[in-house]
This record gives C-alpha cells, sequence and structure tokens, in this order.
C-alpha cells in the first residue's frame, strides 16, 4: 500500500557514480577495457605494489569541466584529491583516491520536467573524481571470494545532488536527466546494467510542514531506472511505517533485493565508517587554467535541453516528440540526418518514433547496428512526399528494407511498387470494378454509403495496393455520383 | 693501499686506467663481505652471482673502451628501493619473501650508469628507527664498535659503507635516516630537496617527507652518486622537473664569502661538550676557509618534533595499509573470515614500532582529532617552513650539529620510544621544510664519529656539497676508517 | 590526555591491526608517552597560517589518456600467498558490493 499521502513528505537526496570512459585508468596506463580475463588489466600502480606512485589522466580532467559545465556548476581551481581510508579486499591501497575539500565540480543544478510538465530544479552539490574499486567474486571458490583488480582505477566521477527531490518518479527523471548528459557529452556510456552508471539513494521522510530532516538510510545496488524507482517507494512505504508504530529510523546503508523488492540494512561496525580523509600526499594540486576551461566551453555540444528546444523551434515538432528524439543523441542525429534527406520533419518524427524504433526494439539492437540507415530512411519517406509509393505500402518497403539492407529505391523498382498515379488508368480499374460489381453498385446508389469503402478496397486490390488512395478516392466518387 | 680503501672517485679512476678490473674490485667486496658482515649484519640480500655477471659486463665496456658513468663500482642499496626478480624486504617480515615485480626509478638510474649491485642492506623496519633496531633481520652493527648502533634508519647502508663491504650506498631519509647514521658511522651523507630524487619504487613510509639520497666516504663521490640519482620521473607525481647540475663541477665552486647561519634555538639544546667543542673546531675551519658566520633563529623549532610525529604516522598508517596478506606478503595461516586475515596478518607481520606508528597516525587522523591534531601539525609544518625562508633571507647554509650525541649500545634507547626520536631533533626541520641537508664527520669522541650537519635552501645540494668537499680538502675525519 | 581502553580497541579496529588485550597497559603507556608531544602544538598560534600538505608549492602534472601497460599477470601475482583461476583469493566476503 502506498503511503505517500498529504502527511507524509519525502526528501531524496541522490549520489551517482558515472565511469568515465577513458582509454586508461584515473592513476595508471592499465587498460580500462571491459570484459578481460581476471587482473589482466591490473598493472602495479593498481594493485598497489610497494613503492608505487598515481599520475593523473589528463582526459579526466576534459571530462569533469565538460560535465560541469553542462551542469551550470563552478569548475573548482585549484582542485586537489585526498585519501579515503578503509579496509576491503576489492580496494587494494587500503584507501581510495577521492576528492574531498575541493571537489573539481561544485555548486550546480539540473532543471527536469515533472510528469505534469513543469519544471522543477533540482540542485548538484558537488561532482568529484575518484577510483573505482575491483570487484569480488562469490561464487566457485568454497568458503573464498576471487578479487579481480581490472576495473580498479577505472576513473569514476561522483554526482551528489542535494537533498531536493520530493519523490521516486523526480528520482528518476533526475537519473535519466543525468544519464541523458553524459551520454551526450560522451564522457561515459552510462550503462546502468553494466554498471558504468551506479546509483544510491538517500531517503529520508518528515511530516509535512516540519522543518527539520527526518534521519536517513542511504540505499545501494539499484541497477536499472525502474529498479530505482521501485526501491526508493519501498524505502519511503517502510520509513513511514516505523515512523507510524511509534518506532524510529536507523541511519545505515541499505541493499535493495529486486527479487524480494525489499531493502535489507547491510551489516557493519558504525566506527567503522570513520574514512579519515586527509589531502593525498602523492598528488599535487591540480591548477585548471582559465584557457584550459575557455577550449572546453567552446568543443561543448549541443546539450539535451538545447536540442529539444530547438526540435520545437526548428522542426516545429511537439513538445513531446521532440522530447522523445532528443533525449537519445544517437537518435537525435539519426532523426536529424533523415530529415535533411526527406524534408518532412514530421512524418519523418513518425516513422522514427514508430516503426523505426520498434524494429530497433523488436532485434534489440542500439541505433549503431541499425539496418537501415538514417539516408536510406530519409529516402524512403520522400518516396511517400512524392507519392511514388503509398503510406501504406512505404511499410513493406521498411520491413524488406531491415531484412535485406537493401535501399528504398531498389526494392520500389524490383517489386514494381510504384504507385499508379495515372487518372486514366485508375479511371479504367475503376470501370472494371464497378462494372464487376453491379449488385453493390446498385445498393450504393440506393443509399448504402458504407459500400464507397468496399469500392476503394476492389480497387486497391485490382492494383495491388499501388493505386494512389487520393485519387481513387476523387475519380471513384465522382463515378458513383452518375 | 687495499681497492676497498679507495674513495669511489679513486675506483672510478683506477677502471678507467686498468688498474685493476670491476671484477677484482666487485671480488674484494664479497669477500670483505663474507668475512666481516656475519657481526655487522648491514646486508639482509648479497647478490652475489649476479653482482660478478654486472662486474664482467662492466669490465667488457671498459675494454671497449665505452664506459658508463659509474661503470663497475660496487654499490648497495637500502632494502627499500624495489629491485626486480630481487628479494625487497623493506626490513620487515612483511615483505621477508616479497621479490619486486618491478625496480624502483633509483635503481634502473643506477644499473644505466653501470655499477655493479652488491645487495640490498639492511634497515630499521619500514624506515621507522634510528638505529636499526627495529629490523625483522636483526640489528646493524656500527662497524666503529660492535656493541653499539649505526644510526638508522639506513643503518645497513652506512655500516656498510663504513665497513667497506661497498663503495657507497642508496638510502632514503623521512626525519633523519640518510644524515644520522652518516654520522654515527663518520660517513657523508646526503638527503637531497624533495622532489629531486624520484620516489617511484621506493617503498613510501611518509609520502610527504621521504627522500632518496647516498652515502658515501667522501663529499666527492656523493656529487658522482648524485649526478646518476637525480632528476625527474614523470613515474613520480612529486618529482621536480628541473635540470640536474654537474655535482662534480659544483663542488669546485669557490666557498669565500659563504654565509653560514648559526640557529640559535638548536645550540641552546641539551648535548654533551664534546658535541659542542667538535662544532666549535668546524666553524673555525670554515672561518679559515673564508665563510662568514651569522646568529639566526628558528623561533619555531620546538614544533618539530611534535609535527613530525603526528604526520609521519599520519601519512604511513595509510601507506602501510596495503600490507593485508591478499595480493603479496606475509599472511596469517589459517584466517577464519576476512577480518582475522587482515588483523592477524598485520599483527603478526608488523613490529612493535611500525604498530605504533600505525595507531598514533589512525589516532591522528581519526574524527574528533583531525583538526586538533593532522590539520594542527600541517600548519605549525608551515610556520617552521616559514622560519628556513627567513633564514635563508641572509644566509647560504645553515650549519647544526647533525646528531645530540654519538652512538649508543644496542638496547640502551628501545624502552623509550621518545629519547629514541630525540636522536632526529637537529634532522627533522630540513624533512619538514623539504629542504636538503648533508652531514659529514668533524670529529670523535670515544672512537666514535661525530657528525656535522649543512642545510641548504630548495635545490642546492651543490652547494652543500661544495661545503662538504672543502672541509674534506683541509681535514682529514673523514679518512678515518673502523678497524676493520 | 590518556587513551582508554575502548579508544585503543576503536583504533587498533580501524588499522586492521590485532592486539592482545593483554599488552594494552603498556602499550597504552606508550601511546601516551607519544601523544603527550602533541600538547606542545597547542602553543603555537596558528590563525591565518595555511596547512602545508606538500613542500612543493606546485602543480599536478598530467599524463595522456593511453595504454602504456600490458598485461604481466603471471609476473605480479608471483608473489601472491593464494591465487586461482587469476583471481587472489580471500576468506569469503559476506556483504553487497562497496
Amino acid at each position: 500500500m502506498n503511503k505517500i499521502n498529504n502527511q507524509w513528505e519525502t526528501v531524496i537526496g541522490l549520489e551517482i557514480h558515472v565511469q568515465l570512459s577513458t582509454n586508461s585508468k584515473l592513476f595508471s596506463g592499465a587498460s580500462t577495457n571491459f570484459g578481460a580475463l581476471p587482473n589482466t588489466q591490473a598493472c602495479n600502480v593498481d594493485l598497489a605494489m610497494p613503492g608505487v606512485l598515481p599520475v593523473l589522466n589528463e582526459e579526466v580532467l576534459k571530462m569533469a569541466v565538460k560535465l560541469g559545465i553542462a551542469l551550470n556548476a563552478r569548475i573548482n581551481s585549484p582542485t586537489s584529491f585526498a585519501r579515503k581510508n578503509y579496509f576491503y579486499p576489492d580496494s587494494p591501497k587500503g584507501y581510495q583516491i577521492s576528492q574531498m575539500d575541493s571537489p573539481i565540480v561544485e555548486g550546480g543544478h539540473l532543471d527536469i520536467e515533472l510528469e505534469d510538465g513543469s519544471i522543477k530544479r533540482i540542485g548538484v552539490t558537488r561532482a568529484h573524481l575518484e577510483e573505482d574499486a575491483g570487484k569480488s567474486l562469490h561464487e566457485d571458490f568454497e568458503g573464498q571470494s576471487g578479487i579481480d583488480l581490472n576495473r580498479a582505477g577505472t576513473p569514476l566521477i561522483e554526482i551528489v545532488s542535494e537533498p531536493e527531490i520530493s519523490s521516486a518518479s523526480e528520482a528518476v527523471a533526475y537519473l535519466k536527466s543525468i544519464h541523458s548528459i553524459i551520454r551526450y557529452l560522451n564522457i561515459s556510456d552510462g550503462n546502468m546494467a553494466e554498471g558504468s552508471m551506479r546509483c544510491d539513494a538517500n531517503v529520508s521522510v518528515r511530516k509535512r510542514g516540519e522543518g527539520e530532516l527526518g534521519t536517513r538510510t542511504e540505499t545501494k545496488n539499484v541497477n536499472s531506472f525502474r529498479f530505482v524507482e521501485k526501491a526508493i517507494n519501498y524505502e519511503v512505504n517502510r520509513q513511514i511505517n516505523v515512523l507510524e508504530s511509534g518506532g524510529r529510523i536507523t541511519q545505515e546503508t541499505r541493499l535493495y533485493d529486486s527479487q524480494a523488492n525489499t531493502t535489507r540494512p547491510m551489516r557493519s561496525k558504525e566506527f567503522a565508517n570513520d574514512y579519515r580523509y586527509f589531502p593525498e600526499p602523492d598528488l599535487l594540486p591540480v591548477i585548471l587554467e582559465k584557457g584550459f576551461i575557455d577550449s572546453i566551453k567552446k568543443e561543448m555540444p549541443e546539450l539535451p535541453e538545447e536540442k529539444k528546444n530547438r526540435f520545437t523551434q526548428d522542426y516545429k515538432l511537439s513538445e513531446y516528440d521532440s522530447g522523445l528524439l532528443s533525449a537519445d543523441k544517437d537518435l537525435a542525429d539519426f532523426f536529424e540526418e533523415a530529415v535533411k534527406i526527406s524534408n518532412s520533419s514530421k512524418l519523418t518524427a513518425n516513422w522514427i518514433m514508430g516503426e523505426f524504433l520498434a524494429e530497433l526494439n523488436k532485434d534489440n539492437l542500439p541505433i549503431s547496428d541499425s539496418k537501415v540507415s538514417a539516408k536510406q530512411l530519409g529516402t524512403l519517406i520522400s518516396r511517400i512526399e512524392d507519392s511514388t509509393i503509398s503510406g501504406k505500402i512505404a511499410k513493406d518497403v521498411f520491413e524488406k528494407m531491415w531484412e535485406s539492407s537493401k535501399g528504398p529505391d531498389q526494392i520500389i523498382a524490383e517489386q514494381g511498387l510504384e504507385q499508379v498515379t495515372d487518372d486514366k488508368e485508375i479511371e479504367s480499374m475503376i470501370d472494371e470494378v464497378i462494372k464487376n460489381n453491379p449488385e453493390q453498385l446498385q445498393q450504393y446508389q440506393s443509399g448504402k454509403d458504407r459500400l464507397f469503402g468496399f469500392f476503394v478496397g476492389q480497387v486497391m486490390k485490382a492494383s495491388q495496393g499501388k493505386a494512389n488512395p487520393k485519387q481513387v478516392n476523387d475519380i471513384l466518387k465522382s463515378k458513383l455520383e452518375k | 693501499m687495499n681497492l676497498d680503501e679507495l674513495t669511489l672517485k679513486e675506483q672510478l679512476n683506477g677502471l678507467k686506467d686498468s688498474s685493476f678490473s670491476s671484477v677484482e674490485l666487485t671480488e674484494v667486496y664479497l669477500k670483505r663481505i663474507n668475512q666481516l658482515d656475519a657481526s655487522i649484519n648491514s646486508y639482509i640480500t648479497v647478490t652475489e652471482d649476479s653482482a660478478l655477471e654486472q662486474a664482467k659486463e662492466s669490465d667488457k665496456r671498459y675494454k671497449r673502451n665505452e664506459p658508463l658513468l659509474l661503470d663497475g663500482i660496487p654499490i648497495a642499496h637500502k632494502d627499500i628501493f624495489c629491485t626486480e626478480d630481487v628479494l625487497t624486504t623493506c626490513g620487515s617480515k612483511m615483505l621477508s619473501n616479497f621479490k619486486a615485480p618491478y625496480s624502483s626509478t633509483v635503481v634502473s638510474k643506477f644499473k644505466n650508469d653501470g655499477i655493479v649491485m652488491l645487495g640490498k642492506t639492511n634497515m630499521d623496519e619500514f624506515a621507522m628507527g634510528s638505529s636499526n633496531e627495529t629490523s625483522y633481520f636483526g640489528p646493524v652493527k656500527n662497524p666503529w664498535n660492535l656493541e653499539y648502533v649505526p644510526g638508522g634508519s639506513s643503518g645497513g647502508s652506512a655500516a656498510c659503507v663504513s665497513a667497506r663491504l661497498a663503495s657507497a650506498a642508496t638510502a632514503t631519509d623521512t626525519g633523519g635516516s640518510i644524515r644520522q647514521p652518516a654520522a654515527l658511522c663518520g660517513l657523508t651523507g646526503i638527503k637531497p630537496t624533495y622532489g629531486r630524487v624520484s620516489r617511484y619504487g621506493m617503498i613510501a613510509f611518509a609520502s610527504s617527507l621521504d627522500q632518496g639520497g647516498v652515502l658515501t666516504r667522501t663529499a666527492e663521490d656523493a656529487a658522482l652518486m648524485m649526478n646518476t640519482m637525480s632528476g625527474h620521473d614523470h613515474r613520480d607525481s612529486t618529482s621536480l622537473n628541473v635540470e640536474v647540475p654537474d655535482y662534480s663541477k659544483a663542488i669546485e665552486e669557490d666557498i669565500s664569502g659563504l654565509r653560514i647561519g648559526l640557529p640559535k634555538e638548536f645550540f641552546e639544546q641539551d648535548m654533551p661538550d664534546y658535541i659542542r667543542n667538535a662544532t666549535e673546531d668546524a666553524i673555525k675551519v670554515y672561518k679559515d676557509l673564508g665563510a662568514e658566520f651569522q646568529e639566526i633563529s628558528f623561533p619555531n623549532i620546538g614544533l618539530s618534533l611534535p609535527v613530525y610525529y603526528v604526520l609521519a604516522p599520519a601519512e604511513c598508517s595509510a601507506n602501510l595499509s596495503r600490507y593485508d596478506g591478499v595480493r603479496y606478503g606475509y599472511r596469517c595461516e589459517n584466517p577464519k573470515n576476512l577480518e582475522d586475515l587482515y588483523m592477524r596478518t598485520r599483527d603478526e607481520g608488523f613490529g612493535p614500532e611500525v604498530k605504533r606508528r600505525i595507531l598514533i597516525g589512525t589516532y591522528a587522523l581519526s574524527a574528533g582529532y583531525y583538526d586538533a591534531y593532522y590539520l594542527k601539525a600541517q600548519k605549525c609544518r608551515r610556520l617552521v617552513a616559514n622560519d628556513f625562508t627567513e633564514a635563508f633571507k641572509s644566509v647560504d647554509v645553515i650549519l647544526s650539529p647533525t646528531t645530540p650525541g654519538t652512538s649508543f649500545k644496542t638496547g640502551e634507547k628501545t624502552s623509550d620510544p621518545i629519547e629514541m626520536y630525540l636522536q632526529d631533533i637537529f634532522t627533522i626541520p630540513a624533512n619538514l621544510a623539504g629542504l636538503p641537508g648533508i652531514s659529514f664527520p668533524c670529529g670523535q669522541n670515544n672512537n666514535l664519529p661525530i657528525g656535522l650537519q649543512l642545510v641548504g635552501n630548495s635545490l642546492q645540494e651543490g652547494k652543500l656539497l661544495m661545503a662538504a668537499h672543502k672541509f674534506q680538502q683541509v681535514t682529514d675525519w673523514h679518512k678515518e676508517m673502523p678497524n676493520l | 590526555m590518556s587513551l582508554s581502553d575502548k579508544e585503543l580497541q576503536e583504533i587498533a579496529y580501524l588499522a586492521r591491526i590485532n592486539i592482545d588485550k593483554k599488552n594494552f597497559p603498556d602499550l597504552k603507556a606508550e601511546l601516551d608517552q607519544i601523544l603527550s608531544l602533541f600538547n606542545k602544538l597547542n602553543l603555537a598560534d596558528t590563525d591565518n597560517v595555511e596547512a602545508m600538505s606538500h613542500p612543493l608549492n606546485l602543480s599536478q602534472p598530467t599524463r595522456k589518456d593511453e595504454v602504456t601497460e600490458t598485461n604481466e599477470r603471471e609476473k605480479m601475482q608471483g608473489n601472491a600467498p593464494l591465487v586461482q583461476s587469476g583471481l587472489f583469493l580471500v576468506p569469503k566476503v559476506i556483504e553487497g558490493d562497496n
């Protein structure tokens, strides 16, 4: 039962870890490629061998600055690193190099669209760089866990929101927005299932009108947008139930169980969370020159919000259509390339949101692996516009294009699918149909208007669907009027 | 004269003009090691076979007349420098079976200049100590008197050079670990400016204080070693990207007019008369050489020891977290669970001094204490550094005794950690400020050497070496050798 | 300032070093001695003094985003106490991933 009602207010803050798509690691020259054999991409620095030292990857600075600009935040210079001390087998140094006092990005915001269409501004407290940990594998080893440090040292940027999110659906909107931005900026592939984007939710509740924040819990292990929503809703309800029955919320970290749709507390000693942060002595403060930041500003790609507005304005699309098309950069690019050829933005938008996405989803392909190119789709739509084929026939052509990878013109020619647009030809077909259906003609002329559809159908059948529907309509009408 | 009695410079000349071969020279040292090191314990690992191989290769190069900079000179590396495929223990049980999978930049540089590596020297465990009594591999003895300590943490390197079991040795200095053993063993020891020598592959104790340096019998030898050892390393972010001068040329520069500062507060410290007298004698020598003296003040010097004993343990508590029995090193037997693995591995693998410092460091960084201890210490560090900045406005180098006394007996100071820490009272300030310091012999008491320290401004190693060299040209303390 | 047993226990846990209860008194005494040094810091006036994390007053260099390290797994695992199928083995970790 959903307890979120007028009595209670939800306060949510999200911490999103984004894996940056660099070639090499944050502090070492080992590869970051996914899927390598265990510990084949863990060099001496990643393994925390005695005597090793970190050296900073310049690309992560560019990526972080891009993100900061996209989040309307301040870029801190100098920005410096700190050691976050804790023991865990996937953290080989016994500390993680992270950022504490002067994170590279600070004080930004993100505008999200709520369900009712209004815009809400969510503050972004900070975004800082840190290194990822390795992985523990628990199966296959009796009573043991196997540690793979390939992932150790991969660069992460942790984006921390202000606790200004008020519902699970807002949280998802925020998360989707971040997802869109990082893909647009090409700094991460943002794949939650694979772990290149991870979300932890800090959730608390309070009685509506109460000033003080309630005790919050941190929920981890949510690896999809859907699970984020479910996990938050579960946790909110759980907290309300506890408080309503007179209990108190324990400040703790909880794990989301997607099977059972519950959260349960992680066991850990309270004072063990003393990370004893101190400035990283092996790294010097990073100075980001104004020139460096300015050059990145110039190179910034158009962001989702800008693109959406441009689509609405320039292509005269609806807010909804613009929103959908601009959410994914690849999709937006596909659309624009297709429109260049087809010159019909509305029709192209419909085709992409309809047939195109349907085929992609059916075959479970990303846009980059589409069987039909944007140019080809654009050409197909032009053929509808110039009446070479009807919209209905175009659907068949599209299917054949997907299967065969042939272009629309080739298929139309091969299958003889060109529309029949010659009035005389249509007229003669219509005459033939009328001649062959005297009973229906009589019935129509005595008042059964809906038989018009029958005649249209017969003409289309006779023409194998190729007769231009509008012309059929017009000529049939005039013929039947007699 | 025996080959081992020659200085490094003399040996280099001898090799160049074929008076002897590197193999001969190396064999002399290996023989002496076999004869004498059992009673000194300066080496943890002697790499006899590879040393002779390297010596052979060196001789070939001499024959071809293509010698490298230090070709054929047998040296030892402190066991804190990673040496690929060779045991690198850091004086600890924790790494007693650790064969490094890569070499430190320092070791590579010396290799590239053709030295012969005799082995890895003993040291205080993880460089924590001032007497080389905390090593898992047993204490090192002072060649001047085997009942006495050689100093630490580079006690092995110092003893080995002093006993002529190597021509020179690399070492490290975090609070005085090169200079203090140099003083106690009658050697020249230099700790360069922070960042002058790469820390890549140099097992970390306190990252913002550690520096690699050398122990030799003369300043001239130290200059040669420093030429090879110094330089920028892109693998070390704290490494200075500044050209290395030719230190061998620098030592020949003119000393007249050198402005030497005498820190008032240093001389107010408790120290025996023989130290004061030896220092006075040294001051006279410098006056005769044409140097000018000035009294300077270090109002914040009393903060040095507390600052050091907050910061060094704090940094080391994090640096030593990687020793957990998972990827290398010691692991306890039959760990019941993960916690047990960590807790027992680290209890059994580390010695008591190391554990003390890790605990102190952890405490200083812990919630509630960070501001009062760690942060406060970092600010006080700035005050100490500022004293130096102020002093160097009017002087070129700062002179003081290196230690508050000569060597002491093994076991004499082990029951009182603070008494041991006081050994470093004159050396620590230079580490806090990241400045170069040198120690060289200036006297003896009861047949135990006394050291003089000079501290210079940033990147003034050349000036320090020059001042030491000029001193050694008119005195004989550095020529004294223990009877071994 | 004197360390309590509880504090010593907590620090030892944070540092993951097992200390036998019987060693507590001696260890506490040693640590208290060292901690007494810290009192001197309180005497210093550090208002408006900037903390010194590095002796160098320089900025961090960077490296190009290139893969420079090759797979040397066998060599790197040469000192590993317990390895299987290329993985470092530890007693089973129960908690969910950090």
